[in-house]
């Protein structure tokens, strides 16, 4: 049967300022078809879609639905010609229940929220969700919201569904889900068009595959044709390593043993639950779980960052050969006892450095107390940042730009720079190559399997399940702020930590039913 | 002494409940007012200039005068003076994206300015001995009381003996509590104070809905200035008599919770409170003022207690006081 192409992209061109979005993009998406869009961070994949769906306006080319021509000028206009948008960050009022964010903005006539709950729970059976109309927003699970976003534009009668970075917060086992239910969709008639980064969704969910490169069209291939090597060559513009090396690791002394520690957030949830675990010198500890699994907490509860209510965290100085125990002290005692520890947060401006400041006052952020005179040394901070901005190929246009000009992968170089700069003998990084093109990633993984060889005890909060098990000797699976399961990175699959992710939130509601 | 107790509390807490009232339609889009003081004043000005020109172009003569105009004119003017400062509010902090806290206290310093400023214009003109005007004859037409309520007793007196504004403030609470929560358009501005990315992505017009919340709620705070003056001052305009009761009208949402129907409620206790120690024999000067203080003590203790319980409903719109900016989602 001869595919009818759903919506058609004609030169289609978008600036910002002197940034250049999208340049002159060619794109045809048909009817009972998954297409992916592929592309790094910043390569306009998601600037292209707000075009579709109407948040951004084209400067240049046209948009064909149905081969006639559209004006896309607002959302209303793609709600009219039923395309719907599933958006990386959610868009729902969390205060409301998935019913009322389902019909918000709709012109129905009368309000009847019974009326619109039957119509969810048709939706819902039709295609298998899982949704309690009733519930609010603010008490579900990301995978749940996503549900409400997708039944939401369902809702509204869309045929042509785009999802940006949908899998990004769901696990392996949430993902499955999500692939059948938009599998049903296709065979349903539906276009499907999903926004990623990640090469084996491509492979294993999509017809066919589009490449997005700094904005400008790459090309359009059929999965069934095609390899991991060739999307990320037509990706990144050159041929890719996609291999993470991972050594032995060797020597390995207990550094840091974590013992029982529980943590209770302001709200009074307990955020971590009894965690125990041990970190090893000169071996990469990966920490695996869905976001907000308590991963943050169990960091800053190390740095020295959070109130404990049970446990203690010791720590092994190679140096003295003493075991500190570092609960419920500031930075400042910590690295007084001659602890080095060094914390790459994941909020990178919020916690690690300061937007407004350039490269070396950051660096002086954790040397200004070094200096012993009246005013502040600046000399050695300077000559660090320049080595920084050297070995690792910050693109800056000088040492004194205020960091929050930088790029993230910048920003995450002069950050991950400074830390290890410290000599750490602990070094945390939380989701460190998020929002990192390939490149910068991998420059990122090198570093720390450096940091392994030096015998640092690295702790690593990854999100993306194949990097862990690429990258990381152990990996220590979090779910519901209790430690899962630690596997062995070299044998471990997917799946295993997959399951592991979700093992005790599922005990928990076995147990609420008996 | 209870039911005068009961219906002077309800007189004093009128001018509370249409403040709070406009300041919460004005809150669920998303929008902090502090200018309800400000505009309470211009509200209640403006009504006692229209109804001075009235009651002088009548020849100051009762009998010429027509009920329905006498009422008509300054309510119309006190709508119109009032949502013309909402109009600058929303101008400076929808379109300009203004900061909301300085354009609002700037907003109640012009207002009270304002205010100020025609009321000693009026006292001039009249030519007055005393630092006031007195609108008695239109103030009669704003506190005329139902027929029958002499005829009931202190039911009669606890229930049909106010001013029709308070009958309207009821009214209008209660019609903003239905519309808030079992329409589209109530739904819809609430999204628009909790999240105007999403509603703006559901493709409601945010900017519109941020300005007609801000106008309805600035009228309707205004009409409250109006009550002040007709019914309670009995159409006695003096400078600053009007007092805090706009603050106070602010402290009144959080003690509602962001519930019109809480409100109505809420601004009778504030009344009471307000009204306590007039009632209370024997009480020293500084003893009075101390039991002013009790309305904001009683908002301190709904504060606690509301982010003690920690429950969502209970909190203010998750945007409120930020101000939205399309391109910066």
């Amino acid at each position: 049967m001869e595919k009818q192409p759903a919506i058609q992209l004609k030169n289609i061109t978008k600036v910002f300022g002197k940034v250049i979005a999208n340049k002159d993009i060619n794109l045809t998406a048909y009817r009972g078809e998954i297409l992916s869009i592929l592309g790094e961070n910043g390569s306009g994949k998601t600037t292209l879609m707000n075009m579709i769906s109407g948040i951004y306006f084209p400067d240049e080319g046209q948009i064909f639905i149905d081969e006639k021509e559209a004006v896309i000028a607002s959302p209303k206009d793609a709600f009219s010609y039923k395309i719907g948008m599933i958006h990386q960050h959610f868009k729902l009022v969390d205060v409301f229940s998935a019913a009322e964010n389902i019909v918000l903005g709709l012109d129905e006539g009368k309000y009847n929220l019974k009326a619109s709950t039957e119509k969810i729970k048709r939706i819902s059976e039709q295609y298998g969700f899982e949704l309690d109309p009733e519930k609010k927003i603010y008490t579900m699970s990301v995978s749940e919201k996503q549900t409400v976003e997708i039944i939401k534009v369902l809702y509204r009668g869309a045929d042509i569904l785009i999802l940006d970075e949908p899998t990004a917060v769901l696990t392996p086992q949430e993902t499955e889900k999500l692939f059948n239910i938009l599998r049903r969709m296709r065979d349903d008639g539906k276009c499907i068009i999903i926004i990623t980064h990640k090469l084996h969704e491509v492979l294993s969910l999509s017809d066919r595959v589009s490449v997005l490169r700094k904005g400008e069209y790459v090309g359009t291939v059929n999965t069934r044709e095609t390899s991991e090597a060739e999307l990320t060559e037509m990706m990144v513009g050159k041929k890719v390593d996609l291999n993470i090396q991972r050594d032995e690791p060797k020597d390995t002394q207990e550094r840091l043993v974590v013992k029982g520690i529980t943590c209770v957030d302001r709200v009074g949830a307990t955020v971590l639950d009894d965690v125990s675990f041990t970190a090893k010198s000169g071996e990469i500890l990966g920490i695996a779980g869905i976001a907000g699994s308590g991963q943050r907490e169990l960091l800053e509860a190390i740095a020295g960052l959070q109130h404990l209510s049970s446990g203690e965290i010791l720590y092994l100085n190679p140096k003295t050969n003493s075991i500190e125990n570092l609960r419920d002290k500031t930075p400042m005692q910590i690295r007084n006892m001659g602890v080095r520890l060094s914390f790459v947060p994941e909020d990178r401006l919020g916690m690690g450095l300061v937007g407004n400041m350039d490269i070396i006052d950051n660096m002086m952020l954790r040397s200004y107390s070094k200096g012993h005179t009246l005013f502040l040394e600046r000399k050695n901070p300077k000559d660090l940042a320049m080595k920084i901005i050297h070995d690792l190929e910050v693109v800056t246009p000088s040492a004194s730009t205020p960091v929050r000009r930088l790029s993230g992968g910048n920003v995450q170089k002069v950050l991950v720079g400074r830390e290890i700069a410290a000599s750490p003998t602990v070094l945390m990084v939380a989701y460190p190559v998020r929002g990192l093109d390939i490149n910068s990633s991998y420059m990122i993984y090198n570093l720390l399997n450096e940091q392994k060889a030096k015998g640092v005890a690295v702790i690593f909060v990854g999100e993306d399940l194949d990097v862990l098990i690429e990258l990381c000797d152990r990996i220590m699976v979090i779910g519901s702020g209790r430690i899962t399961g630690v596997v062995d990175g070299r044998t471990a699959t997917k799946e295993e930590i997959g399951l592991l992710m979700t093992k005790s939130k599922h005990s928990e509601e076995d147990a609420g039913n008996e | 002494m209870i039911i005068q107790f009961i219906c002077r509390a309800i007189l004093l807490g009128v001018p509370l409940l249409y403040g709070s009232t406009g300041e919460i339609v004005t809150e669920k889009s998303g929008h902090l007012n502090l200018g309800i003081p400000g505009i309470m004043y211009v509200g209640a000005i403006s009504g006692v200039v229209g109804s001075f020109l009235y009651e002088n172009s009548c020849g100051n003569d009762i009998a010429a005068m027509n009920p329905f105009f006498a009422v008509f004119i300054p309510l119309l003017c006190a709508i119109v003076g009032s949502i013309l400062m909402g109009l600058i509010y929303s101008f400076l902090t929808v379109t300009l994206h203004a900061n909301q806290n300085v354009t609002g206290l700037a907003l109640t310093t012009l207002g009270i300015g304002l205010g100020n400023f025609l009321g000693a214009s009026l006292i001039n003109i009249t030519k007055s001995e005393l630092p006031s005007i007195a609108l008695t004859k239109t103030s009669s037409f704003f506190s005329a009381k139902l027929p029958f309520a002499d005829d009931l007793g202190w039911f009669g007196e606890l229930f049909f003996s106010h001013d029709f504004l308070t009958y309207l403030a009821i009214i209008i609470a209660l019609i903003v509590s239905y519309v808030l929560n079992r329409t589209c358009v109530g739904l819809n501005l609430r999204s628009v104070g909790e999240n105007p990315a999403t509603a703006d992505a559901a493709g409601i017009n945010v900017t519109k809905y941020k300005y007609i919340a801000t106008c309805i709620g600035s009228g309707i705070a205004g009409l409250g200035g109006l009550q002040y003056v007709m019914a309670y001052a009995s159409g006695v305009w003096s400078n600053n008599a009007f007092g805090d009761r706009g603050w106070m009208a602010i402290a009144l949402v959080i003690f509602a919770l962001w519930k019109p129907s809480v409100a109505i409620l809420g601004s009778f206790v504030f009344g009471a409170l307000c009204n306590a120690n007039n009632y209370i024999q024997g009480l020293g000067t500084e003893t009075q003022e101390l039991f002013k203080m009790l309305p904001y003590v009683v908002t301190i203790i709904v504060l606690i207690i509301t982010s003690m319980r920690k429950k969502r409903e209970h909190q203010p719109p998750a945007h409120l006081g930020l101000p939205y900016f399309r391109e910066e989602r």
